[in-house]
């Protein structure tokens, strides 16, 4: 049986993690992707050319235009006959709907997957990323939510999937939509971005984040930051790293000035590289740093930016 | 209004867990265990909303074993007013969590269902909006505002590029996230009093719902280890590192 993926979309452009849920797709079946929105055209054009879906369907309705879950979780149920496997990544629009999904279907939902042993058997972290559970689901439709850094992108261009229309659900009229502020960033996006640079307490200050914002530019790189950054209020909340933030898997992952709680580690371990700057020689994220530098952030940070910028 | 929070007895989160050696899960024998920490979260917005006059009575439940009646009189020492423990010793995921909740909705009739958002020791994110799909209510999960109006709750929601806010009508279910406040710490007296405040105990058996796992675990197991580091001297040593040894810049 085929697999549904749920695409990740704003209504104008396809998410990025829709390509890895499609990646993870792909071992389970043929993948159809659902994209459900309001003048979001483009993004089901956009999401016939990925490589590797055979079928794209579209639902249009104003009810689609803000991720409701109220709106969109009937739709997919209404689809879920033909699979037997619907799949997303773990997003929090995603995280927000596909419980929904499951419960509706009276099945369990196996949230960020890690792994896919086979078509009834996955591997998620559970403790923050301290044990590692293999699970395996007696259910009729296995509803999956999975983590994004864990499974390749699929390529953007390549498909040529058929687009279906297909008829929208009713308007389940008991939640609106009101209002969005999103961050402005011109830096690659946090959870997808090949080099992350990520400020904690040590940074002392919103002002002093330039620093790491300038590090970062040199690199190329997104920002990242600890919860203690962001509950300072140095960063606004969506840059957190962790358990209850992002999770990144970067080539490169550079911390300054965090401690390396457990809740952080929860966020970034699975980085390839990881280098830690902090003053404090016995802080725990230099027990996951691959390189340790010892010493004062406001000295070494600025002299490395001009370093690589030369 | 009556407001309803579910709570969970979860290992503490300043404990690093161990992986029991014959990977059947980790090991929590001896280890400090604490109410979840945005079930606390949960706890202090609906006793904010009693004393905002929005609230006028806030029911506390938790799914678990006996010890669970420890984290049910800590939320009732931060303000609220009666706990039911529904007491299992068996495994009860989300979504068997979700259909007692739903029966002790059913029961008890509140407007507001207030949870965490997630639980730190099986991660899953689900029961709350597990729950809101099986009553039909509408549902606000990781929120960082809550503001009850007639007939309506508006929630700013923590999205991935910012934040979301959306108008439910009520009855509704509602997670939070970690900025939707500062927990209180419960004083001596009001530890004192909470121990006299109702407590009833029931059995998932009483509500009639099956809570077999839908989801086998096979093994719990050790994430790999990362390979121990070096730390280097200095600037001009890192760089070079990370360009000729490691490859990333």
């Amino acid at each position: 049986m085929a697999v549904l993926v749920i695409a990740d979309h704003n209504n104008a452009t396809l998410g990025a993690a829709t390509l890895n849920a499609v990646t993870a797709g792909t071992r389970l079946g043929d993948v159809h992707v659902l994209v459900a929105g309001k003048d979001a055209g483009a993004v089901a054009e956009a999401a016939a050319k990925v490589a590797g879906v055979a079928k794209v369907l579209h639902a249009e309705g104003d009810q689609y235009a803000a991720n409701l879950p109220e709106n969109l979780a009937p739709l997919v149920v209404g689809l879920a006959d033909g699979y037997s496997h619907i799949v997303a990544s773990a997003t929090s629009a995603s995280k927000n709907v596909m419980p929904r999904v499951a419960a509706l279907l009276d099945v369990a939902q196996i949230s960020e997957a890690i792994e896919i042993v086979s078509e009834d058997t996955f591997v998620r972290p559970i403790y923050a990323g301290n044990a590692l559970a293999t699970v395996q689901s007696g259910d009729k439709v296995k509803v999956l939510t999975v983590r994004g850094t864990a499974f390749k992108a699929a390529e953007a261009e390549g498909g040529s999937a058929t687009v279906e229309s297909i008829q929208a659900a009713d308007d389940a009229a008991v939640s609106r939509f009101v209002g969005e502020s999103l961050s402005k960033s011109e830096r690659p996006e946090l959870a997808s971005a090949k080099i992350v640079v990520s400020g904690g307490r040590g940074v002392g200050s919103s002002d002093n984040f330039k620093i790491i914002e300038g590090l970062a530019d040199a690199l190329g790189a997104a920002v990242g930051a600890s919860r203690a950054a962001v509950d300072a209020g140095y960063v606004p909340n969506d840059y957190q790293v962790g358990q209850t933030g992002k999770v990144v898997a970067p080539q490169l992952y550079v911390a300054v000035g965090i401690s390396g709680a457990i809740q952080h580690l929860a966020g970034m371990k699975d980085s390839k590289v990881i280098v830690a700057i902090n003053k404090d020689e016995e802080a725990p994220i230099f027990q996951v740093a691959d390189y340790g530098l010892v010493g004062d952030l406001f000295k070494i940070v600025p002299e490395l930016t001009e370093t690589l910028k030369k | 209004m009556k407001v309803l929070v579910p709570v969970k007895r979860v290992v503490d989160y300043n404990v690093k867990v161990r992986v029991k050696a014959d990977q059947t899960g980790v090991d929590l024998a001896n280890v400090k265990m604490s109410m979840n920490p945005f079930d606390e979260i949960a706890v202090e917005e609906a006793v904010r909303l009693k004393e905002a006059g929005k609230a006028t009575e806030i029911v506390v439940v938790s799914i678990g074993p006996k010890g669970a009646q420890e984290q049910i009189r800590t939320a009732l020492a931060m303000g609220a007013d009666r706990g039911l423990l529904i007491e299992t010793d068996d495994e009860v995921q989300p979504l068997a969590v979700a259909k007692l909740l739903k029966a002790v909705v059913e029961a008890e009739q509140p407007q507001l269902v207030v949870l965490g958002k997630q639980a730190i020791d099986d991660d899953s994110n689900q029961t709350g909006q597990m729950l809101a799909a099986l009553m039909g209510w509408p549902q606000g999960t990781f929120a960082s505002k809550v503001t009850v109006g007639d007939g309506e709750v508006e929630v700013i929601r923590e999205i991935d590029g910012g934040l979301q806010t959306v108008a439910l009508k009520l009855p509704a279910i509602v997670t939070t996230d970690l900025r939707l406040n500062e927990p209180r710490y419960a004083s001596l007296p009001n530890i004192m009093k909470a121990k006299k405040k109702p407590l009833d105990a029931k059995t998932p058996a009483d509500f009639g719902v099956d809570i077999a796992p839908r989801l086998k675990t096979l093994k719990v197991s050790e994430p790999p280890k990362r390979k121990g580091g070096i730390k280097v001297p200095d600037i001009a040593t890192l760089v070079d590192k990370l360009k000729n040894e490691a490859g990333v810049i």
